[in-house]
């Protein structure tokens, strides 16, 4: 796999002296959708800030596309495109001049033929002659989107895009997002919204509090996902597993008065009835059983609560 | 991908056209200011002072306020298109675009200082055409008169970009002009020539610098004024890399444009 984004060491500490990255590395593969993913505050806003250019890291070294973001900003930049958070636009122009405007402040020529395509794939057509003061919120972000997209950048950003958005805008940004990945464009998107993750990305990184926790791909993600533990509470605590339950990769719990057991769903045989049979010929009791879900939720919060822990 | 060139003139131009176009929206507005203003200063000072004043060091009354009355403007109307042009992005928050594009200080300088530029020369030029109606006016040295415009529109317009960035608020945007700039142009001999002025208030008015600007200009129109040509020429030039410098330094550290 080829890096696009090569992410070494990032630090940002705003001026406020709130520390908003605490040294990050993170390497985006061409082609990839990965997602950022994070709660409120984590930094991911400050982290793609930073690789757009409009946030200066504190230290730490950035390429995009093989190009410093900083010695070699104007390669740099001219390859990525950025939808921010909010909903920035100006008010008095008309759709098709802005996005045209766009695309020359990128430093490309007039082309009308793929700002017709834009407007058209992004449901703006009918609207490109009219004033953005005039269109509903939904459509500003879809204006937005077409100015990101104005210079055919490599490399898009699209910071929450999803945040208060209607489902039709939903399905029709993640058909773009598919499509814009079939031609090869690298796609860069920061959500709280575990589904928009799971939906889209091919690879997921969890930020909190500045750092970044986890990175890994999607279906490995969801292999826990699929995964389930089954809790036994014994009748009389014991002080370790007996050689005979070897098979079952217990774990001992709660000062030997639980069993733990993981196992995989999509197993044909989850090896729960064996095990109780088993415990039965051992004459061990036990009083409950209980089995849940390890969702990527779970996984998620128990990555961001145990960061927070570690960072008081 | 095509190889991005070392000068994103596309980039420069799609902010030059886009400020100009701010402009002919309000074409009517903008352009009907200055020629009611004129008209009005023609009416009070023309007429009724300069029916008592004849003549200013063999200049007509009338026909000497006239680069003074540009200067007026051009002042004011450069601060304020330049210091719009980037504060309403920054206030608007569209300002990320521009700070993620691939341009360099120079080339964002060059596309809103030259458009503001542009339109407050526009504006001079009107005011010009209005007096005209009024008054005859002869002009000695007319490549060096539009030089000279030029580069007083281009050093306010850098100093309306520094008030702009520098700016919290609307209300700030005006601070400067109102406080400052008018005031002194108003004593800078705008309406009359400082050899008029009694001591020690002609040696106080000589710390003034809008004083070498109109007297520099008025001299590029009738080949006479209160102070040198080359003095008015060196003090504007020294106002103009001022400006220069401090933009070069707003860039440089990011003040007030990104964190």
């Amino acid at each position: 796999m080829q890096p696009i984004i090569q992410i070494e060491g990032v630090t940002k500490t705003y001026t406020s002296g709130h520390q908003a990255l605490k040294s990050v590395d993170l390497t985006i593969n061409r082609g990839e959708i990965f997602a950022l993913l994070g709660p409120n505050g984590a930094g991911k806003t400050t982290l793609i800030s930073i690789i757009c250019g409009i946030v200066t890291p504190s230290s730490g070294t950035i390429h995009a596309a093989g190009f410093d973001i900083q010695n070699g900003y104007r390669e740099a930049r001219a390859r990525i495109g950025l939808v921010p958070q909010e909903l920035t636009t100006d008010a008095f122009e008309t759709v098709w001049d802005t996005v045209s405007f766009s695309r020359g402040l990128f430093g490309r020529a007039k082309n009308p033929a793929l700002i017709e395509k834009i407007l058209r794939d992004l449901s703006l057509w009918d609207k490109r002659k009219a004033k953005i003061k005039e269109l509903s919120g939904g459509m500003k972000r879809r204006v937005m989107i077409a100015k990101a997209l104005s210079h055919e950048p490599e490399i898009l950003f699209l910071d929450e895009p999803t945040a208060g958005v209607d489902v039709e805008l939903r399905r029709d940004m993640w058909n773009l997002v598919r499509q814009l990945r079939e031609n090869g464009v690298t796609i860069i998107l920061t959500t709280h919204y575990i589904e928009e993750a799971e939906e889209m990305a091919d690879r997921v990184g969890v930020i909190s509090q500045g750092e970044l926790i986890l990175v890994e791909e999607k279906t490995r993600l969801m292999q826990k996902l699929g995964k389930k533990e089954l809790t036994v509470i014994l009748a009389d605590p014991m002080t370790a597993i007996p050689a005979e339950l070897a098979d079952w990769k217990l774990t001992l719990k709660a000062d030997g008065n639980e069993l733990e057991y993981i196992f995989d769903t999509h197993d044909e045989r989850t090896g729960i009835p064996s095990l109780l049979r088993r415990m039965g010929d051992l004459g061990i009791g036990f009083k409950d059983l209980n089995t849940r879900q390890s969702s990527l939720e779970d996984i998620f919060v128990s990555l961001v609560h145990n960061n927070g822990r570690n960072g008081q | 991908m095509t190889r991005v060139p070392a000068f994103n003139l596309h980039g420069v131009l799609a902010i030059y056209k886009f400020e100009l176009h701010r402009f002919f929206r309000t074409l009517w507005t903008g352009l009907a200011v200055p020629v009611i203003t004129t008209s009005l200063y023609f009416i009070v000072f023309g007429s009724a002072i300069g029916s008592r004043m004849t003549e200013i060091g063999g200049v007509p009354y009338a026909a000497f306020i006239v680069p003074g009355l540009m200067m007026l403007s051009l002042f004011t109307e450069s601060i304020f298109n330049a210091s719009f042009g980037i504060h309403m992005p920054k206030f608007t928050g569209t300002i990320y675009e521009l700070l993620s594009a691939p341009l360099s200080a120079f080339e964002t300088v060059l596309g809103y200082v030259g458009a503001a530029a542009t339109k407050s020369t526009i504006v001079a030029l009107v005011i010009l055409a209005t007096a005209h109606l009024f008054v005859d006016i002869q002009i000695a040295h007319p490549v060096l008169m539009i030089a000279f415009l030029l580069l007083i529109a281009a050093t306010f317009c850098l100093l309306g970009f520094i008030i702009g960035v520098w700016a919290k608020g609307f209300e700030q945007l005006q601070i400067i002009p109102l406080l400052i700039i008018t005031p002194l142009t108003f004593l800078g001999g705008a309406f009359y020539s400082i050899d008029m002025l009694a001591e020690p208030w002609r040696t106080v008015t000589l710390f003034n610098p809008i004083v070498y600007l109109i007297n520099g200009f008025r001299w590029t129109f009738y080949g006479t004024a209160d102070v040198s040509f080359g003095m008015s020429f060196g003090i504007t030039a020294g106002l103009f890399l001022v400006c220069l410098s401090a933009v070069a330094w707003i860039f440089k550290t990011g003040y007030r444009l990104k964190n």
